[in-house]
This record gives structure tokens, sequence and C-alpha cells, in this order.
């Protein structure tokens, strides 16, 4: 392997309004290898990506490339530099063929100045033959699977001279064989001296196509070495590795009966035989990486999508949840994860807001009693500290915390037995976090079972009673409190137990 | 209250009613115009002139709100009255006819809303086959002519209650309805929360087709009342009553507020909105303004009202930003 430095990031520096996303990364990669780049959510890791991509620009530090200072203020400018990127969603237009899609935005002008599609089908056959593919250039990508559709990504790339190729996640939506033919791809680049950065989880295929692994954690490079050096357990140290403050305002309260229980929950290729129970006055978390199907399944618990096979007990009784009504009629609550999409009416009132799920509660002969509404609705703001200029303001008007609280409210006005919340704490800030965790507390004490999904390992840890972890849409393990650790949470989430 | 909150309360206020402050400047500037414009006579022309566009314009209201829109309204207008006077000169009956004309409606945007919420499809689409069949459907029963001499069922549009004529009677009824669905019910809760967010409005139990069915029935019913007073007002059976009515109706409904995004909309405004319309091509006509000219003046109204309305949304949110800075930086004034 040569020793040439083909990529330097040196000192870049990165904040967005109240957080400091990266601080003072230096990031090297040699040319003809490949380079492992792994980190917790939110270490930095598509921040790092985004600013090699041109995506954004960072606040401060220096790009080089080939030892020459470069400026990479679009993806279009990385393109021109050699730089490509595979992302972990492949994004592409179904309807267009192969020929299409490799000359997509660059295509080759005859002298009418119309696309010389002779010259298109002519490179498309070399292209393909090149790299030994059997592809009709006119197959429409509808037709071919996502790792065909990879290797195209990867044909594209090289055919516009792209020497450096970020792939993010790239096993993530494909089987363990094409795996092994990306992987055979991934050599073969290595070989002509192509630099491929390789973001991933799975420790096993990065000890397995890597040679150099770099972690990031909050931001800053934690340690950058060659892979043979490494091992799974040093990995997730070095990815982990902090200690708990005490600023969760955990209590131990007794613990009941079982008010929800899940047997065998399946929906095919989302997640697979779940199974799980909540206990009164316990406080459930489920542990993954993105994409383990934590937020698949609690969706469909809660009703919004549905499971092909499984049974959901509350307080013991088989309860068939085909929607989000029979959810909440049977004392079930949810959080979404995603605030702006399935949370927030946002044109609309908080007072409308927080009563939109109990209506019903507040017609009286037919018609909506509107001062019992507010009365309630306003008890339930200042209970939950919700700042608002008055109750007619529109939800988008609000912070995105005081959104959330108000949202909290709205599932506390349906007094439920079972609070399901998906990443309770997301993009809120610390103070109003704290005050979601006091709150947790509160409902725990009066006999509610919660169960909590959070890609935050720290709050997982300093809330919950049990932790339930995912990986690959199966339960991977069960923690009690007295094994609670973020190594032990990452091990099972990554499959760290070495296969 | 110090002066930087009396203008807060004036700015808040006058952007929430400047509708209605727009209507009460049209009046006032009409009355100067015209001596004769603010004469019983012509206000109960006005009135009735807007009043079958106005019903329209209700059940447009309704759908805008929930992020729907019908625009097979004039059509099924059409079918529906055609049908209804073919049945009042079949059988004498004025009760039959009347219900006759709702059934049309009715059935129409039932099969309106099954298109839309069962098979998913965009509502301009959906609707916009409709207004095809429903009009070919008039065409073909009446052959394309008109049904004349429709005896007693003028009654509907050319009958007065006291001073009132019925249509406008019909057009204050339609609108307390809708005003008190989108004010007072569940129902109108659910239509403003589908429409601002559908997705969220589901994860809040609510069963976002069935209360897009509903408005869809409910536009129906609207329709078919349109149907009919159209139909008697004029005198006639006409197939091709109500083109670009839907349009119209649309137009309403926009001037008064209602949000093409959905999630906005009051009756009270649709009912100014309206008014608008129906005082300008009144003003229009008195100053002898001639009818190609009227449709270029209203066409740039459209145009003006809805670009204010996009500008002060903008306003507001530039605002509604500061006003957020501001809220966070001063805790607990909740």
């Amino acid at each position: 392997m040569s020793g040439i430095v083909k990529l330097e990031m040196r000192g870049i520096e990165k904040s967005f309004p109240g957080v400091k996303a990266l601080s003072n990364v230096n990031f090297t990669v040699k040319q003809g290898s490949v380079h492992g780049l792994c980190g917790e959510n939110g270490a930095g890791k598509s921040t790092l990506m985004k600013i090699l991509n041109g995506v954004y620009q960072p606040d401060a530090g220096q790009i080089l490339i080939d030892g020459e200072e470069v400026r990479i203020t679009s993806p279009l400018d990385a393109r021109r530099l050699g730089i490509a990127m595979i992302f972990q969603e492949l994004n592409y237009i179904p309807e267009i063929t192969i020929e299409e899609f490799l000359f997509l935005g660059r295509e080759p002008v005859n002298r009418f100045g119309g696309v010389d599609w002779k010259k298109i089908r002519q490179d498309t056959i070399k292209l393909l033959q090149a790299e030994g593919l059997h592809y009709d250039p006119t197959t429409q990508l509808k037709d071919l699977s996502v790792s065909d559709i990879q290797v195209l990504e990867i044909l594209k790339a090289l055919s516009e001279n792209a020497d450096i190729i970020i792939m993010d996640e790239p096993t993530s939506a494909i089987t363990e064989r094409e795996v092994d033919s990306l992987f055979e791809k991934i050599l073969r680049l290595k070989a002509k001296g192509v630099s491929i950065i390789y973001i991933s989880h799975k420790m096993d295929e990065l000890f397995r196509i890597t040679d150099t692994i770099t972690v990031l954690r909050d931001g800053s490079v934690i340690d950058t070495r060659p892979t043979h050096e490494l091992n799974p357990d040093t990995i997730i140290t070095l990815m982990v590795g902090r200690k708990i403050q005490n600023i969760y305002p955990k209590e131990d309260v007794p613990v009941g009966e079982v008010l929800l229980e899940v047997k065998g929950l399946t929906s095919r290729g989302m997640f697979a035989d779940v199974s799980f129970t909540a206990r009164a006055g316990e406080i459930v978390g489920i542990a993954g990486l993105m994409g383990a199907g934590r937020t698949e399944v609690v969706r469909a618990l809660f009703g919004l999508d549905p499971y092909d096979s499984g049974t959901i007990l509350v307080r013991g009784r088989a309860v068939e949840v085909r929607d989000v009504r029979t959810a909440i009629q049977n004392g079930i609550a949810m959080l979404s994860e995603d605030r702006r999409r399935f949370g927030i009416v946002g044109v609309r009132s908080v007072t409308e807001n927080a009563v939109l799920p109990n209506l019903s509660r507040f017609i009286y002969g037919g018609r909506l009693h509107q001062r019992k509404e507010r009365a309630e609705v306003s008890a339930h703001f200042q209970a939950m500290n919700v700042k608002t200029p008055d109750l007619d303001t529109a939800i988008d008007a609000l912070s995105g915390g005081n959104q959330q609280k108000v949202l909290l409210a709205k599932w506390m006005i349906s007094e439920p037995d079972i609070l399901i919340l998906d990443e309770p704490t997301r993009g809120i800030d610390v103070g109003a976090k704290h005050e979601i965790y006091r709150l947790m507390t509160k409902l725990a004490a009066q006999g509610k079972a919660i169960v909590m999904v959070s890609s935050e390992l720290m709050e997982l840890l300093g809330m919950c009673d049990r932790i339930y972890v995912m990986a690959a849409g199966r339960i991977a393990g069960e923690l009690q409190r007295d094994e609670f650790s973020e190594e032990s949470i990452m091990k099972l989430a990554t499959g760290g137990k070495i296969r | 209250m110090s002066s930087p909150d009396l203008v807060n309360t004036i700015r808040k206020y006058s952007s929430r009613y400047s509708i209605y402050l727009v209507l009460a400047a049209m009046i006032v500037i009409s009355s100067i115009i015209s001596p004769v414009f603010l004469s019983t006579l012509n206000i109960t022309n006005i009135s009735r002139q807007i009043s079958i566009t106005t019903i329209l314009a209700f059940g447009a209201t309704i759908l805008i709100i929930a992020g729907l829109l019908d625009l097979s309204a004039g059509s099924v207008l059409a079918l529906a009255g055609v049908l209804s006077v073919a049945s009042y000169k079949a059988t004498g009956s004025l009760a039959l006819a009347m219900a006759v004309g709702l059934a049309v409606g009715v059935v129409c945007n039932i099969v309106n809303g099954i298109i839309v919420t069962r098979f998913n499809t965009p509502p301009f689409i959906a609707t916009l086959a409709m207004q095809t069949v429903a009009r070919g459907a008039a065409l073909q029963y009446t052959s394309g002519q008109n049904i004349y001499q429709i005896g007693n069922y003028v009654v509907f549009g050319q009958s007065s209650v006291g001073p009132i004529p019925t249509p406008v009677l019909f057009m204050v009824g339609i609108g307390v309805v809708t005003w008190y669905l989108l004010r007072h019910t569940r129902l109108g809760r659910s239509l403003y929360a589908i429409g601002g967010n559908a997705e969220a409005a589901r994860a809040s139990g609510i069963n976002v087709n069935a209360v897009k069915m509903k408005a869809y029935l409910i536009n129906g019913v609207f329709v078919g009342i349109a149907g009919v007073l159209f139909m008697s007002r004029v005198n006639a059976g006409l197939p091709n009553a109500g083109i670009m009515a839907e349009f119209e109706a649309m137009t309403s409904a926009i001037i008064g507020g209602t949000s093409f995004s959905g999630g906005i909309g009051t009756a009270s405004g649709t009912l100014a909105g309206a008014f608008i319309m129906g005082i300008l091509n009144n003003i229009m006509n008195l100053m002898r303004v001639q009818s190609y000219m009227q449709q270029i003046v209203r066409g740039a109204i459209i145009a003006l009202a809805v670009c204010y309305d996009i500008y002060s949304k903008k306003k507001r949110e530039a605002r509604k930003l500061g006003s957020r800075v501001k809220s966070e930086f001063q805790p607990g004034q909740a």
C-alpha cells in the first residue's frame, strides 16, 4: 500500500445554532486505502462528510487534496475535485434508464446542440464492459436491485474520475451476498488507487474491509489507528466512554402490574418477533442504531402502521390495534419522533393542538365546550410550564421545546396508562429536556408505564428501569439496571459480539 | 397599555380582520361613487346576485380548509338542477324536486370523496373528471336543450320572505351552518387539523378519510341546493348552467382569507369575500363599466388578493420569529 496522503482535513470546526458539531477535527486519508469512520449517532460523521462534499462550509480549517488547499463550496465543486458520495438512502428516478442515469446532468452534446445519444450509448457499453457488468443500457432503474444501483453509482463516480469515494452505510439495504460483491468492488477500486471513506456501524464489516479506522465522538476525533491494532471492544469504548452526570431526576417507584405486553410482533421487512413488557411505574427504554426498527415497532403499536403478526396485550387483554383511535381507547398515547411531521398542526392554535385527540370529551350536545377546553388546556400548560403568549397563538410560533411540551400536554389530557415517547428530547434545549425528564418521573410515580425510544444513550441509561436493545429489526437483548452501560448497549446494537 | 403593546394589538386585530376592513372601505367608497348604492333595493340586489355563488363558496371553504377542492361544483349544479326541474315537471312535487337536487349533489360528491379517499387520487384530478362527467350527463339527459315552462318551480328562487329573497335566506342559513360546523363542532376541528397537517391529525386518532368524505358530502348538499336555486331563478333548466361557477366560489373563499395550503379559513371571511366580489361587480355595473373590462378588473383583484395574502403571511412569520426570540428571553410571561 502506498503511503501517499490523498486527502487531508485540518482543524475543521463547525457550529450550528446552539450546537458545536465539529471541533478541531483532523482527518487524513491515504491514497488507495479504505478508511473506516465510526461514531454514535450525532457524533459528527455526517457533518464532516457533508463538509467534504460541499454541502456545508466549515467555520474554520483547511481541506487539502494531493497536498493542495481546496475550497469546496458545493457538491458540484466536490465532484470536480474527484470526490463522490454514495448515500445511505439511494435517491434515484425509477423510470430513468441506465445510460440516462450514468450521464445525468453531464450529457454529451452533438453539433446541433442536442444530446448525443449515440455517444452515450457507446460510452455506457464501454463503462459496463470495463467493469464486467452485463446490463442492457436501456434497462430502467426500477427493474434493478438496490445493490445493482449502488454499483451503478460507483460506476458513475468512476466515470467522473472520482478518486475519493465516500460510502455512507452502503450495506444497510443489501443482502449478505451483495455485500460480498460490493466488497470485491471496493478491493478493486483500492487496487486502482482510489481512496474510500467507509462509514458504518457494523463491526464485522469495518474489520473486514478497512485499513484504518477513525472514531468520532461529540464532534472530535478520539483516535485514528490502523485496523489491525483495534478490536470491536476498543472501538465501542472509544465511541462512548463518558461518565454519566446526575442530571436525570430518576426516582425508584414501586413497580406494579404489567400494563403492556407485546408478543412476537412482526412486520415483514421492518421488524420481526419483537416481544417486551412494560409495568406500571416503569420506564422502559428501547435502544438501537438508526434503522434498527425501533420507531417502526412503536408506530405499529400505536396503530400508525399495520403489523403482520403478533399480539399486543393491554392489562393482560389482547387488543387488536388497527388504528390510532383503538390505541387511544386502550389507554395508549404516543409522542412521535418527528414533531413537525407527525406532531404539530402548525397553523392552528396551541389549544386546538392540545385537545385534538380528545375532542369528544369536550362535546356537550354536539357542541364543543370551548370554555372547558381552555380551562383544561391552560391547567396542563401551567403544570408543564409551557411558555406561550396566549392560548390562541399558532403552535408554529413557539420554540421546539415548548412545542414538545404542548404535545405532551395533549397526551396528558387523554390520560393514558401507557405512554410511548419516541425521541422525546430530540432537537430541544437542555432546560426543556430536564423538564421532560421530570415529567416522566412524575408520570411513572403515578403508575403509568412509559416506553422511551431514544438514540441518546445517556438519557436511556439515566431514566430507564430496563432497556431493550434492537438490532436489525429484532430485540437483540434486554438489560437490567445493574447491567447498564454504554458499552453493553452498543455491543448489542452493533452485533458487537463477534460472530 | 404601553404604546408598543397598543401597536401590536392594532396590528394583530387589523391583520386578523383586514378582510372586513377592506369590505367596509369598499362600502364607503361605493356609496360615495354612487348615491343609489346604499339603497335597500341595491343591497337586496347584490345579496341576491351573490347568493348562489356564495352557497358554493361555503362548500369550497370547507373543502379548502381540509386541503381538498371541488372543480365539479358548477357541472354538478347543472346536473342537479336539470334533474330537479325534470322531476318537478314529471310529478309536480316541489318537495321531490328539492330532494332530487340534493340527492344528485350528494351522490356526485360521494363519488368525488370515494375517488379521493379510497384511491388516493389528488382532488384536482378526481373532481376534474367529475366536472366532465356531470356536465356530459346534464347535456345527455336534456339532449343539450334547455327545459322551459317550469311553472311553480320558480318559487325557490324568485319568492321572498318579507323583504328578503328566498335565495338570500338559503345563503344566510347555509352560512350559519358552515360557521357553526367550523367553529363549534368536532368535525370542524378535524377539518382544520387534516388540512393543516394530515399526518399529525392521523397520529392524534382522527380518521382522515372519514373526515374528507364528510367534507365532500356537505359540499354535495350545498351544491344540490345551489342547483335548485339557480334553475328556479333563471326560470328554466339549463344544462349549461354554472360554467366556471366553482372558480368564482373558490375566489370568494380565497379573498375571504381561506388558505389554499389548508388549515385556515372562516365562514364569515368567505361571506365577506363574496360581498367584496359582489360589490365590485355592482359598482362596475352602476358605473357602466363594459363587461369585458369588468373581467379584467376582477382578475386583477384576485391576483392582488392572493399576493397580499402571501405577503402578509410572510410578514406574520417574520414577526413570529421575532416574538419567539423575545419569549425565550423573557421567561415566565406565560
